[in-house]
C-alpha cells in the first residue's frame, strides 16, 4: 500500500514514440500529494500524450511511471477508482440529464460523493434535469468536472479544463480547483493559459518538443528565470523615450539602472513616461524559453 | 485526503450490478431517442404491412414473408443499431470517458448486449403477433428453435456490428457503410430464400452469409418444418460468423476517435 509520504505521481525518463515521431523525449516529473501541478506548453508539446499515459489511455515506449503507486499501463480498476479525469474533449450521452449521468457514474464507486452536492459544486443545479444535448459548451464542461469528481477521487487530471470558457466561467472553474486543493486533492493540470498556471499551480513544468524546459513554483520561475545565465533575480525596467517608443531593459540591479536613467533624464530636463519596474511574468519566462528552444531547431 | 489513500476504497462494486445499471441506462436512452425507436420497431413493421398487403390472400407467400421480416429485424436491431451507436459514442468521446472510469469493460458490454437482446426480443414478438393477427400465420411451431436461432442471431450480428464499427472512420459516413452491407445482404438473402430459381453461385453466396441461414431457421421454427436438429448446418454458419465477429469486435475495438 502507498503511504502518505509517497508522491502521487512519479515519472522518470518517460518516452513515447509514434512511428518515427517522438512525442515525448525523456520527461521527469514528481507530483506531491495535495499539490496542484501544471503542465504548460504550446500545442504539440507532448502534454496530452504525457497525461494520457498517466491516465492509462496510452502505453509508453520507455521510462518509469507510477500513479498512486500503480503502473497505469496495467489499467487496474483499483487505480481508476481513485482518479478522476477531465478529458480535453469527452462527450456524454445526449439523451440523459446531468443528474442521471451523475447518478450512473456514482454507481461505479463504492464511496461516491453526494450527487446533489456535486451538482451544486459544478454549478449545474439549474440544468440538473435538462437533456444534456440542450446544454451549452460551458455547461457541458462543468458536467465534465462533475463526472470526474463524483467518485471522490484523490488525484484529478484536468486536461485544458477552461479552454473556450469566458472569463467569468474561468474564474468559477478556478474556484472549483482551489476548493479541491483545499480538500487535499492532488491535481495535474495541463493548460496553455499562463495566467491559469500562475493562478492555480503550486509548481509548473514548461514542456516543449517532448522535453521539460523548466520546472518549479511559478514565483520562483519568474524570480529566477532558468534561461538567465546567472540565474540571478531579474527585473525589467520599462519606459517611453522621447519618440514615444517603449524601451524595456532587463537588469539584476534595478536601483542602479533607475538612478542612471532618471538622473540622465532630469539632466536633460525630461520625464520618463510610463516608467515601471517589474518582474517578468510567467508569460515572459515561457515565451523566452519556448523561443530559445526552437532557435536551435527547425520547427 | 490522507485517510482515503489506504484500503478504504478497495471494495469493488459487483460487476453484475453495474451491467444491470448500464442496461437500465441503455433502455432509458433508447426510448428517449425517437429515431432509434423508429428504426428498430416501425421500419420493419412498415415492411411487413406493405409486403403483407401486397401478398394478401396468398398464405404460402405470407408464411415466407414473416420469417424474412423477422430475420431482417434481428439484423437491424443488432448489426445496424450497434454499428451506429458504437461509432457515435466513439466519435463523441463517450467511450473514452467511460474507459477512464472503474466501470469494467465486461459490465459495459454486458449492459449494451442485454439492451440489443431486449430490442430483438420485442421486435420478434411484434412480428410473431402481427403475423398471427393480420396475416394468418400460426403461432411458432418450435419455440425452442425460435429462441436458439434468435439468440444465436443476436450474438452473431451484434458482434459483427461492433467489429464493423471499427471499419467506419467517422460518424458522417456511418449510414453509407452500414447500408452498403445491410441492403445487399438483405436483398440477396430474401431473393435466394424466396426464389427456387436463383442462380447457383448467388445461392452459394447467400448460404455462406449469416442472414439466409437465420431466415431458414426462423422459418422452420415459426411456420413449420424441421426443429433445431434439421438446421444444424444453418446454426454452424451463424456460429462461425459469430466467432469471426467476436474475434474482430474484441481485437479491433477502438475506444476513441482516430483523429485525436
Amino acid at each position: 500500500m502507498v503511504t502518505v509520504g509517497d508522491p502521487a505521481i512519479e515519472v522518470r525518463a518517460l518516452c513515447k514514440r509514434y512511428g518515427d515521431y517522438e512525442a515525448v523525449r525523456g520527461i521527469d516529473i514528481t507530483v506531491q500529494r495535495g499539490e496542484v501541478f501544471g503542465l504548460l506548453g504550446p500545442n504539440g508539446a507532448g502534454k496530452t500524450t504525457t497525461v494520457e499515459i498517466l491516465e492509462g489511455y496510452r502505453t509508453r515506449t520507455s521510462g518509469e511511471v507510477s500513479v498512486l503507486g500503480h503502473d497505469p499501463a496495467l489499467r487496474s480498476i483499483e487505480l481508476r477508482r481513485r482518479i478522476g479525469i477531465v478529458l480535453q474533449s469527452g462527450g456524454i450521452y445526449s439523451h440523459i440529464t446531468p443528474r442521471e449521468a451523475l447518478r450512473h457514474w456514482a454507481s461505479f464507486y463504492s464511496n461516491p460523493r453526494d450527487v446533489e452536492e456535486v451538482l451544486e459544486l459544478a454549478g449545474l443545479r439549474e440544468k440538473a434535469d435538462a437533456r444534456s444535448r440542450t446544454l451549452s459548451g460551458g455547461q457541458l464542461r462543468r458536467l465534465d468536472f462533475a463526472l470526474a469528481l463524483v467518485g471522490d477521487p484523490e488525484l484529478i487530471f484536468l486536461d485544458e479544463p477552461t479552454t473556450g470558457f469566458d472569463p467569468e466561467a474561468r474564474r468559477a472553474a478556478w474556484e472549483t480547483v482551489r476548493s479541491l486543493r483545499a480538500l487535499g486533492k492532488t491535481i495535474l493540470l495541463t493548460t496553455h493559459y499562463l495566467e491559469e498556471a500562475q493562478a492555480l499551480a503550486d509548481r509548473v513544468a514548461i514542456v516543449k518538443d517532448g522535453r521539460v524546459l523548466a520546472i518549479g513554483p511559478p514565483q520562483e520561475l519568474m524570480a529566477h528565470p532558468p534561461h538567465h545565465p546567472s540565474g540571478a533575480a531579474h527585473y525589467r525596467v520599462a519606459y517611453r523615450n522621447d519618440d514615444g517608443e517603449l524601451i524595456e531593459r532587463d537588469t539584476d540591479d534595478p536601483t542602479t539602472l533607475l538612478h542612471e536613467l532618471t538622473s540622465e533624464a532630469l539632466a536633460r530636463g525630461q520625464r520618463l513616461q510610463e516608467l515601471s519596474v517589474g518582474r517578468p511574468t510567467l508569460e515572459d519566462v515561457y515565451l523566452e524559453l519556448t523561443a530559445a528552444s526552437s532557435g536551435d531547431r527547425d520547427v | 485526503m490522507s485517510e482515503a489513500s489506504g484500503a478504504v476504497k478497495s471494495d469493488a462494486v459487483n460487476p453484475l450490478v453495474l451491467s444491470w445499471r448500464q442496461y437500465r441506462l441503455e433502455r432509458r436512452m433508447f426510448w428517449r431517442n425517437p429515431s432509434a425507436a423508429f428504426f428498430n420497431f416501425v421500419l420493419p413493421l412498415l415492411f411487413l404491412a406493405g409486403a403483407g398487403a401486397a401478398l394478401s390472400g396468398n398464405q404460402h407467400q405470407l408464411n415466407r414473408l414473416v420469417p424474412m421480416i423477422a430475420g431482417m429485424s434481428v439484423m437491424s436491431t443488432t448489426f445496424t443499431a450497434l454499428a451506429y451507436n458504437i461509432v457515435f459514442l466513439r466519435e463523441r468521446g463517450v467511450l473514452k470517458r467511460i474507459r477512464g472510469t472503474p466501470l469494467p469493460t465486461t459490465s459495459y458490454f454486458g449492459g449494451v448486449a442485454a439492451n440489443a437482446v431486449t430490442n430483438t426480443a420485442l421486435q420478434i414478438a411484434i412480428v410473431v403477433i402481427a403475423g398471427r393477427l393480420f396475416f394468418g400465420v400460426g403461432w411458432p411451431r418450435h419455440w425452442e428453435a425460435l429462441i436458439v436461432f434468435v439468440l444465436l442471431g443476436v450474438v452473431c450480428f451484434a458482434a459483427l456490428g461492433v467489429a464493423f464499427a471499427h471499419v467506419i472512420p467517422n460518424f458522417e459516413s456511418t449510414a453509407a457503410y452500414v447500408n452498403a452491407v445491410f441492403l445487399p445482404v438483405v436483398a440477396i438473402s430474401f431473393y435466394v430464400f424466396d426464389s427456387s430459381s436463383a442462380p447457383g453461385f448467388v445461392r452459394t453466396i447467400a448460404e455462406a452469409l449469416p442472414l439466409k441461414p437465420l431466415i431458414d431457421g426462423l422459418s422452420a421454427a415459426m411456420v413449420g418444418g424441421a426443429g433445431l436438429g434439421g438446421h444444424l448446418d444453418a446454426l454452424a454458419v451463424i456460429a462461425l460468423w459469430g466467432a469471426f465477429g467476436l474475434y474482430f469486435a474484441v481485437r479491433g475495438f477502438s475506444w476513441e476517435s482516430a483523429r485525436s
